[in-house]
């Protein structure tokens, strides 16, 4: 790589960003620079500033914000100071985007394939029909099926992974020098994520274009960068070539950050043959109006254990434990709790059926009231479902705020925005655990949070089992997760339970066909894992097609 | 496209029952006004018999009723009854029917509102399309000296009362500089050009009057959308600024602009009431308004519905547009 020339040059990158007024650094200062054919990966939690760096890399910042010093020299032109005609004869045509959510950012009103053609067409590179038949080549070469027809669809008749390619498909229209890549696989499943990594990897090799490849999972930047470079809050932490990067890596972040996945719970024994189920599912089908979502599942979940329920997104996980809590009838079927049946509807539940059961949900933000105080939060539990007033009320409050580690005295006149996500998260599990439940459903409760905060929910998580004696159901797409803290897995598949059993036997061979399928998808550190997946599986035998013929 | 069917099917069916429900109201509270057209017509000495026998003609002594159903079926097979007044109204332009003098509600009504359907639609053609583009220059070009002033004179002249805005323009476009004419007094037989050129003021005074909302629906409709992902994708292809706002934004924001259109649309014809009495315009508002001052219950009655009948078919027409307008429901899965 290093004999080829400099493509794009960022020295001493300042970004700033407006909030209350003022304007507040984002990023201190990044230098970096990325040769032609080169991929890099730019690492970093949430909030690191890693997506704003890589528009910068295309002279663009968001509203509210602003490059502040510095300078992004594109092939001799300085996109700082370039005015916006200049800007805009480069973008598209010489460097492209591919964003993070395809579902969003194809424009809901033209045909796939009339975006496609739109930079072709606008920056004068060629003809509408020449670009249209470009188009089908491209997909072809991603992989798409039917590539002659799929362009003439709308984005909402699309998959998501068939999406995320056609977006990558259409960055690639102008055959652009430079492709700024910002988590394009952060939204999918991870039979699917193989698929688009696969393609992405391919048609930039193909074609030599470099690359920026913005990502927060280490085994996917792994696999795609020929560097990486991590980023801490707007400071740069290291940048090195990736072998070199995940075998030696040098500053205690980047080392805090490979350890991640290091916590495990210990097994616990068997469950022993005639203990009662605090819940049991038994052969419930259900439906969203006509539409069948449930086929005849069956699992239980025993006193003081976790249940982890994996599967892709639609696989009906959601869907069950929303039969469970009463809030989506089930057609058919069973739901008792200790050995008793529960009314199908949760407003024919007594309050006391209500309080045993209670929900953590994925989305903090969204699941706690913004105008309410913590305290008014996690007080309204109490006093509905224990009757408590007053100051008895606030003690509980302040009891409860300790058992999820923050300080009472500190938090409990907070509003939600005053919070970082991991402490919404933990406001989540203090108001679920305000109904002294028996029983929670976690729903995805890390998949929106970094890997370190994620690992603090966790070990949470399982310390209040331990000694509150919870039992969990545990939905999450997350095979990593479900490694450190399930003591039993069931897998989703399309609405229906394909395996089931305890977590020992779940990652041991021999699997379901579609577990195997599961577990193998699943990135690891190692830079070979995608080439030797690849090769193990054959190229019509990755993701979306693997899944298909099972 | 059975899915688009059958919400139209739908809304059509529920717009009839909201028919049915206006024509009960407007019923009721044209009968709730005090007076009756009997004393109306035969003033403070009228004898008590001579009253009672007018009553009697006209249907009136009737149970109420009795009377709304009789209306009603006249109306689902087209006939709105008999002007109680037709004989003094004979005088006002287009109501000559040729048939001898008696003249239908139908006979009477068809040629006003013609002449207000004029009226409404000269003033749509220039106030459509005039906030369309005033609306996507101020998305263009927001927050610019240009949006605070185009936003400042629209809203200035939707907050002043209508009849304020038709005399100033009388004042400068008639009187000071006699370009158009201050009196709309059209009739039927007029060339098109000449039709046009009396109508031209009072559709500029009702364009005034319509265009900051439509104006600002558009503008805050676009605006709302261009923080969503795909316009931030159509910039980063280097898409030029006109075309992210009309080929990227303005399909999407489409839906909330054609319900503004439709209400405005449905003012345009049924709020023209103040505007036709300034200028003399003889349309469908003045006709009501000699009627409601007659106690002409039947043209009352048929004017109300038949402003009911227009609202509810422009708000089907602008849901069954905004429909139309959602590449989901017109390409399904």
């Amino acid at each position: 790589m290093s004999d080829q020339e400099i493509l794009l040059s960022v020295r001493d990158l300042k970004i700033e960003g407006r909030a209350d007024e003022t304007w507040n650094p984002i990023i201190n200062g990044s230098s970096f620079d990325l040769r032609k054919g080169e991929v890099l990966g730019m690492i970093g939690e949430s909030g690191a500033g890693k997506s704003t760096v890589g528009l910068a890399a295309m002279g663009f910042t968001r509203d509210g914000c602003r490059i502040s010093g510095g300078s992004v020299v594109f092939d001799g032109i300085d996109l700082v100071t370039a005015d916006a005609a200049t800007k805009r004869a480069l973008l598209g045509k010489r460097i492209a985007y591919v964003a993070q959510s395809a579902a969003a950012s194809f424009n809901p009103a033209h045909r796939l394939i009339d975006q496609h053609t739109e930079s072709p067409i606008q920056h004068g590179v060629s003809s509408k029909s020449d670009s249209e038949a470009d188009a089908m080549e491209l997909y072809q070469r991603l992989r798409l099926p039917n590539p002659e027809e799929i362009g003439f669809r709308y984005p909402h008749q699309v998959s998501g992974g068939q999406l995320q390619r056609a977006m990558t498909a259409m960055a690639m229209s102008c055959r652009p020098d430079l492709i700024i890549f910002d988590e394009p696989t952060t939204a999918l499943d991870v039979t699917t994520q193989i698929e688009v990594l696969a393609s992405i990897r391919d048609i930039v090799e193909q074609f030599n274009t470099a690359a920026i490849y913005i990502t927060h999972d280490l085994a996917v930047v792994a696999q795609m960068a020929d560097r990486i470079k991590v980023l801490l809050r707007g400071d740069e932490v290291e940048e090195a070539d990736t072998r070199t990067m995940l075998s030696n890596p040098q500053q205690d972040y980047t080392k805090s950050l490979w350890a991640v996945r290091s916590f495990q719970r210990e097994l616990k024994a068997p469950v022993a043959i005639h203990s009662t189920p605090v819940v049991s599912v038994q052969g419930v089908s259900a439906a969203y109006g006509k539409v069948p979502v449930l086929h005849d599942i069956s699992f239980d979940i025993h006193p003081g254990r976790t249940v982890a329920v994996v599967g892709e997104s639609g696989s009906g996980k959601s869907t069950a434990a929303r039969c469970i809590t009463g809030l989506l009838p089930p057609g058919k079927g069973l739901i008792q709790f200790d050995g008793e049946s529960l009314p199908a509807d949760y407003r024919q539940r007594n309050r006391d059926q209500l309080r045993q059961a209670q929900m953590i949900y994925q989305m903090a933000d969204t699941a706690l009231n913004p105008r309410k105080k913590i305290g008014e939060i996690i007080g309204r539990p109490v006093e509905f479902y224990m009757g408590l007033k007053g100051a008895e009320k606030r003690k509980r409050v302040e009891q409860l705020l300790e058992k999820i580690e923050l300080d009472p005295a500190t938090y409990i006149d907070r509003l939600p925005s005053e919070l970082s996500g991991g402490q919404k998260q933990r406001i989540g599990i203090a108001r679920a655990l305000a109904a002294e439940p028996k029983f929670i459903i976690c729903d995805e409760v890390t998949s929106a949070l970094d890997q370190l905060v994620a690992e603090g929910i966790l070990r949470l998580l399982a310390d209040l089992q331990d000694t509150l004696g919870l039992s969990y159901m545990f939905i999450t797409h997350d095979l990593a997760t479900v490694k450190s803290i399930a003591d039993e897995v069931v897998v989703m598949k399309e609405g229906k339970v394909v395996e089931q059993g305890p977590k020992v036997e779940m990652f041991q061979p021999p699997h379901h066909p579609y577990t195997d399928l599961l577990l193998s998808s699943v990135p690891e550190m190692d830079p070979d894992w995608l080439t030797n997946l690849l090769n193990e599986r054959g190229v019509d035998n990755i993701g979306d097609a693997a899944s298909a013929k099972i | 496209m059975n899915s688009v069917l059958g919400i139209i099917l739908q809304r059509l069916g529920l717009g009839l029952l909201t028919l049915l429900v206006v024509s009960i109201l407007i019923f009721a509270s044209v009968n709730a006004l005090p007076g009756d057209f009997a004393q109306a017509i035969l003033g403070q000495g009228a004898t008590p018999e001579a009253v009672a026998a007018i009553r009697e003609d006209l249907g009136l002594n009737k149970p109420p009723i009795t009377r709304y159903f009789d209306w009603l079926a006249g109306v689902i097979t087209g006939d709105f009854g008999t002007s109680f007044a037709q004989a003094n109204m004979s005088s006002f332009a287009g109501a000559d029917t040729g048939k001898g003098g008696i003249a239908s509600v139908a006979d009477q009504m068809w040629p006003r509102f013609k002449t207000t359907l004029f009226l409404a639609g000269t003033a749509a053609a220039i106030s459509i399309p005039l906030s369309l583009l005033l609306g996507i220059l101020a998305a263009l070009y927001r927050n610019s000296a240009y949006d605070r002033f185009i936003n400042v004179s629209t809203l200035s002249a939707i907050s002043s009362p209508e009849f304020f805005l038709a005399y100033i323009l009388i004042l400068f476009l008639s009187f000071l500089n006699p370009i158009l004419p201050s009196l709309s007094n059209i009739s039927e037989g007029m060339p098109f050009l000449d039709k046009l050129y009396y109508t031209l003021l009072p559709a500029l005074t009702l364009t005034l009057a319509v265009t900051a909302q439509m104006m600002r629906m558009t503008r805050a409709a676009i605006i709302n959308l261009l923080a969503s992902p795909y316009i931030e994708m159509a910039r980063l292809k280097g898409v030029s600024p006109m075309r992210v706002i009309l080929i990227h934004a303005l399909p999407n924001a489409l839906a909330p602009i054609i319900n503004v259109i439709a209400l405005n649309l449905a003012y345009l014809i049924t709020g023209v009431v103040v505007i036709e009495v300034v200028f003399v315009y003889p349309g469908i508002g003045q006709l009501f308004v000699d009627s409601v001052k007659n106690r002409d219950i039947p043209i009352v009655q048929a004017c109300c519905l038949l402003f009911a009948t227009v609202y509810i078919l422009l708000n089907l027409t602008a849901d069954i547009m905004s429909i139309l307008s959602n590449p989901r429901l017109r390409h399904p899965k």
